[in-house]
């Protein structure tokens, strides 16, 4: 049947030529469609006789396949043209600025509390809490500071108005976050080991000084935790903080509420006005510290020929300055966006110490 | 306080160097807050003699002058008045610093006439503030001598006293502290008590209502015959090294025993003291005029020292200036008296006089020094001026301090966690002028008179600790909890992290901003009333206390708008105080929008924010705090929110969770900020925590049918608001609706054009979700026509044609 091979050559030759999709579908619908030519001659099977069947049959069939193949490669291969002929049109400046999205800031403050928090809750400190607005009791009388206590005067207090005539004692913005120490010994008695981070009160501005600032207390309470133990906890803390093994220098000191009393001082450099803690010959004084008195114990309801433990208070917005550099307290409070922006902290920057905080 | 290293050393025999010294203070609990040793400004200066000295042709005032001095003959400009031919003088070379001047000088033209140095004054030298002249030498000076060779040079030390330490304020006391420490050995010279020469002729009376505790002791003395005047110049140098200002010999006496024996005394001119002496509490209203020369009025619970014509000083705090010494002053009374710490401390602070005596009264003096510091003070004063002394009239007695504890010496080691021997305790004590006594397993410690803070064993500890020095104490692990560390943050804790984290991830800057604002500020939010206002503010910017974060960070923003940056969003997680009392405070968390969502772009996707930016974030924030999702709506926020434009989400009518909106117009106006701003508050107490306490999840049910989407518009009433419409929606079939929404609103002018006056039109979209077979056609006809009058009946709302 040389009439089936001059067909193949033929729509062979047209599905080659076929310049776009239409045309080829037109190809397709000529040879293939319902009264396609080779259709027609598929259904003319039918009437053959079964000897001319027998062979007319497969070469009809293999006919049919080969045209359906080169239909489909020239689909590909138009299809693949237009792409690169449309592609070809697409050009974007990828130089130009992204769709504007917000960068959002955490506070060097916050950020420095998780990290306190962080690496206290490894060594067992849980989180205590106490109100900003505090009693003269919890300020000064449960800390042993008497009301004409020169230290009460060195303090720098910020009273509540109170009611014309009223007798009672002004309420005091807390000078400092020791009651948390006697409000958390009340509530949870011993033994005890607990942080207290907060805002804390004073009435002092001037290069060094804000009048409100940023405190954090540390309490352990047991039967026999001694000094050397607090020297211990603060230079983990303080390695695991700076990220560099801290040595402190613990200095006699006198706080009302502790008795030993000591200044703690941290091991450090000064580089080009520029402190590096961990390294070098002088010494940065960080924070104050001691034995809880004896007397602070008793007013919180606990026995101190039972029980004795630590205290200790450090200036958050101090380590924080001391970690990352910032120069200038006063400017913590200010919420200047370009401060924000540039010491502040991610918000996926949570702090762990898998990661170091 | 300060001391300088010589007068130190007139109490310690010791061989230490200036910084061992310092460093032990430092280690002792006496912090150094400073060492000025002027010998390094003064070692460049030598002697001079100027042989002639003319007038300067050019100049009325300056003297060409020609000087011998150790670099040879110098011709030198001055123009001091006394420079002159013959005169030892002081000598500055070019290249010398001048530190009163803070300049170093060179060869300089003066009016045309060269200079080769300079001759100085106390001032230029910082020796003083005399400034009338150049200094003039004895003449036995030589010339190209060294000054400092003449004049050794004492560095001053100052301390900072802590004060519990009230014998620190005394350098015999500081001596005692670094002897102790095995520094030396103190050679405070003992007192000999000076005999009288007739009984004293004015009687000291203690009225019984100081008598007990006030003034328990007051002694006196006459010592006729002094001869005031100019003291001598050491003591002169060594007041003033220290900063005081040499007044007379009998007032430099008293300053001087004040910082050498921490003994505070007074000294009348007695020929001005009429009659007899009494201490007695004051009378209300009454006054006197003080030795600061100002007048003060007393309430009656004052301590003053009387004669008969009234109050003549106030106890322990200053004297009159009536009866004060003068140079003419011959006759005088001293006083060495014994004044309570509590009434002192409340008296000068009440008066507000800060004066050497009450710094050290009020910290507690040692009552048994004060007939001693009588004695000290009588001896000096007759060295100083002469005189002939009385015998010391005594009234009371001196008060009994005396007390003693029990050490046990393992206490220190179980307190401190520091071995130190029983016998260096003993020795600690004892150097430190504490009685010790007994044997076995406890010391009996008796305190000495002038350590009052000294209050039990925990005390004595301190002391044998300070001592040795905390600075060998070596750290000692602590036990931890075995296992992995627990939860150690309360709920409420880890929700204000999570608030924070969040809003931050929301794109907003956190601020930290001052818990107290202005009375104006506080009170556009509903604050500003006396019961937040403090009674001594730092400044009327910061009078009350904070009753809502919004105002903080819309001064910030008006901060930040002035600073050229207006597209803003701040935030702050902090407590804000409803009122004066502990615990009258909450906590908050509030973000603040202005201006823009961004800078100007080429997408076009800048534009202003709106409350719906504040609604997104306020629903981000609810849902991680875990807040219940659906909340009621409310519309009636407080006045510094927009009336129109707010809504308050609520869990029932009165718990108010969260608040979003545009900030009203007139606060801004009020506070400076450009608008647009809009604003969000979450209320961190009011949301319940969860009640499922465990860590599953409900079970997920998912259906594998095709969703169908059906859109709807209806014409409402403007004022009918998309919740209620979406309500009807969502009930008219509970089962398969599984979700409604607004894609659209037509509102407006032209609206109101289509549709008629007060209407406007909604798109709504449904999400039918089938859950046994496939949707037919009808079923979906029936389920849109139950939408459709559900909105109806409820909203009065028709499908739009």
């Amino acid at each position: 049947m040389d009439g089936i091979a001059d067909l193949r050559d033929r729509y062979l030759n047209e599905i080659g030529g076929a310049a776009d999709e239409a045309t080829l579908e037109n190809v397709r619908l000529a040879a293939l469609g319902k009264k396609g030519e080779v259709s027609l001659l598929m259904r003319s099977l039918g009437k053959m006789s079964p000897e001319e069947r027998k062979t007319a049959g497969p070469e009809l069939n293999a006919l049919k396949n080969t045209l359906n193949d080169a239909i489909t490669e020239a689909k590909d291969r138009l299809a693949a043209a237009a792409l690169d002929a449309r592609l070809a049109t697409e050009w974007a400046d990828v130089t130009l600025g992204a769709r504007p999205s917000r960068q959002g800031s955490v506070h060097p403050i916050s950020q420095v509390t998780e990290e306190v928090t962080t690496i206290f809750a490894d060594l067992g400190f849980s989180v205590a809490e106490g109100p900003q607005i505090e009693t003269d009791f919890y300020n000064f009388d449960a800390l042993n500071i008497s009301p004409e206590h020169p230290a009460r005067q060195e303090m720098d207090t910020f009273y509540m108005a109170r009611a014309e005539g009223s007798n009672a004692a002004p309420n005091v913005l807390r000078t400092h976050t020791s009651p948390v120490q006697i409000r958390h010994l009340e509530a949870h008695g011993t033994p005890c080991r607990v942080i207290a981070p907060g805002r804390v009160y004073r009435s002092d501005y001037d290069q060094t000084h804000t009048p409100m600032f940023h405190q954090i207390e540390g309490l352990a309470i047991d039967r026999d935790i001694n000094m050397a133990n607090l020297k211990w906890v603060l230079e983990e803390f303080f390695s695991a903080f700076f990220g560099t093994s801290v040595k402190t220098r613990f200095r006699s000191s006198y706080f009302p509420f502790t008795e030993p009393s000591a200044e703690v001082d941290i091991q450090c450099e000064w580089v080009d006005g520029q402190v590096r803690v961990g390294q070098g010959d002088d010494w940065l004084e960080v924070l104050g510290s001691g034995m809880v008195h004896p007397k602070v114990l008793k007013a919180a309801g606990v026995d101190p020929n039972e029980w004795q433990g630590f205290a200790f208070g450090m200036g958050i917005d101090r380590i924080a300055m001391l970690k990352y550099g910032i120069p200038d307290l006063r400017a913590f409070f200010d919420s200047d966006l370009r401060w924000l922006r540039h010491y502040g902290f991610g918000a996926l920057d949570v702090p762990t110490l898998r990661g170091g905080v | 306080m300060k001391f300088t290293l010589g007068w130190l050393k007139e109490h310690l025999d010791t061989t230490a160097d200036l910084e061992t010294i310092t460093d032990a203070l430092t280690d002792l609990g006496m912090e150094v807050e400073g060492v000025t040793d002027p010998s390094e400004a003064l070692a460049p200066f030598t002697v001079g003699h100027v042989l002639e000295a003319e007038q300067h042709p050019d100049a009325d005032r300056l003297r060409v002058c020609r000087v011998a001095t150790a670099d040879g003959e110098k011709q030198i400009i001055c123009g001091a008045p006394n420079a002159r031919a013959g005169i030892k003088v002081v000598i500055a070379s070019p290249g010398d610093y001048i530190p009163g001047i803070d300049t170093t000088i060179k060869v300089g033209k003066i009016r045309g006439i060269e200079s080769f140095g300079m001759m100085l004054s106390e001032r230029e030298m910082e020796l003083s503030d005399e400034h009338d002249g150049i200094i003039e030498l004895d003449p036995s000076a030589e010339v190209g001598q060294k000054y400092l060779d003449l004049f050794p040079s004492d560095p001053v030390i100052e301390i900072a006293i802590t004060p519990n330490r009230p014998d620190a304020l005394g350098v015999a006391g500081i001596a005692r502290d670094l002897a102790a420490r095995g520094l030396g050995k103190v050679i405070t010279p003992e007192i000999e008590p000076v005999k009288g020469n007739e009984p004293c002729p004015k009687p000291v009376y203690l009225a019984p209502d100081v008598a007990t505790e006030a003034c328990p002791l007051f002694t006196g003395r006459l010592i006729r015959n002094v001869k005031n005047g100019p003291s001598p110049q050491w003591l002169q140098d060594r007041l003033k090294a220290i900063g005081l200002r040499p007044i007379s010999a009998l007032v430099d006496i008293t300053n001087y025993l004040t910082y050498d024996r921490a003994r505070p005394l007074h000294v009348f001119d007695a020929d001005k003291v009429h009659g007899s002496i009494t201490v007695r509490l004051a009378r209300p209203g009454e006054k006197l005029t003080a030795l600061d020369e100002k007048d003060y009025t007393f309430d009656g619970s004052e301590t003053l020292v009387c004669d008969d014509n009234g109050p003549e000083g106030i106890g322990g705090i200053m004297g009159g200036l009536a009866s004060s010494c003068t140079d003419e002053t011959t006759n005088v009374f001293v006083e060495a008296a014994w004044f309570d710490p509590t009434r002192t401390a409340r008296t000068g602070r009440r008066l507000r006089i800060n004066s050497d005596a009450r710094y050290r009264f009020e910290r507690g003096i040692d009552p048994a020094f004060t007939q001693q510091g009588m004695e000290l003070a009588t001896k000096m004063i007759l060295d100083l001026c002469g005189g002939e002394p009385s015998d010391i009239f005594v009234a009371g007695d001196v008060p009994d301090h005396s007390r003693s504890y029990s050490l046990r010496p393992a206490r220190v080691s179980e307190l401190v966690g520091m071995d130190v021997a029983r016998d260096e305790q003993t020795r600690i004590l004892t150097a430190l002028g504490f009685g010790v006594t007994g044997a076995g397993d406890t010391l009996d410690v008796t305190v000495p008179g002038w350590r009052p803070d000294v209050q039990g064993e925990a005390d004595l500890v301190e002391e044998v600790s300070r001592v040795v020095s905390l600075s060998q104490l070596e750290s000692q692990p602590m036990k931890r909890p075995a296992g992995v560390a627990g939860q150690v943050q309360t709920p409420m804790q880890k929700r204000e992290f999570a608030a924070r984290r969040q809003i931050a991830a929301l794109g907003y800057n956190e601020c930290v901003t001052y818990s107290f604002i202005d009375q104006a500020s506080a009170a556009l939010f509903g604050g500003g009333k006396d019961n937040m206002r403090l009674e001594n503010p730092i400044s009327s910017e910061m009078s009350h206390m904070r009753p809502a974060l919004l105002p903080g960070l819309l001064q910030a923003a008006a901060r930040n708008q002035a600073r050229g940056y207006s597209d803003l969003a701040l935030f702050e997680v902090g407590y804000a105080f409803h009122g004066g009392e502990p615990g009258e405070q909450h906590l908050l968390a509030s973000g603040l929008l202005t201006g823009h969502t961004g800078p100007r772009d080429p997408h076009g996707a800048r534009r202003p924010v709106d409350l719906y930016d504040a609604k997104a974030d306020v629903e981000a924030v609810l849902s991680r705090l875990g807040a219940p999702a659906k909340l009621m709506t409310r519309r009636d926020a407080r006045e510094w929110w927009h009336p129109g434009r707010h809504a308050m989400l609520c869990l029932g009518p009165k718990n108010v969770l969260a608040i979003f909106g545009e900030i009203h117009p007139r606060v801004l106006n009020a506070m400076d900020v450009k608008g647009p701003a809009v604003g969000f508050t979450v209320f961190l107490d009011s949301i319940p925590f969860p009640r499922q306490s465990g860590a599953t999840r409900q079970a997920l049910n998912l259906h594998d049918l095709q969703p169908v989407e059906r859109d709807f518009a209806f014409v409402l009433d403007a004022q009918v608001e998309a919740e209620d419409v979406l309500k009807a929606v969502r009930g008219a079939d509970k089962k398969l609706i599984a979700d409604a929404s607004v894609f659209d609103v037509f509102s407006g002018e032209r609206a109101e054009a289509q549709m008629g006056t007060g209407k406007k039109s909604l798109a709504v979209s449904i999400r039918l979700q089938p859950v046994s077979a496939t949707l037919t056609d009808a079923e979906i006809g029936d389920i849109s026509k139950k939408v459709v009058s559900a909105v109806e009946k409820s909203t009065g709302g028709v499908l739009r044609q």
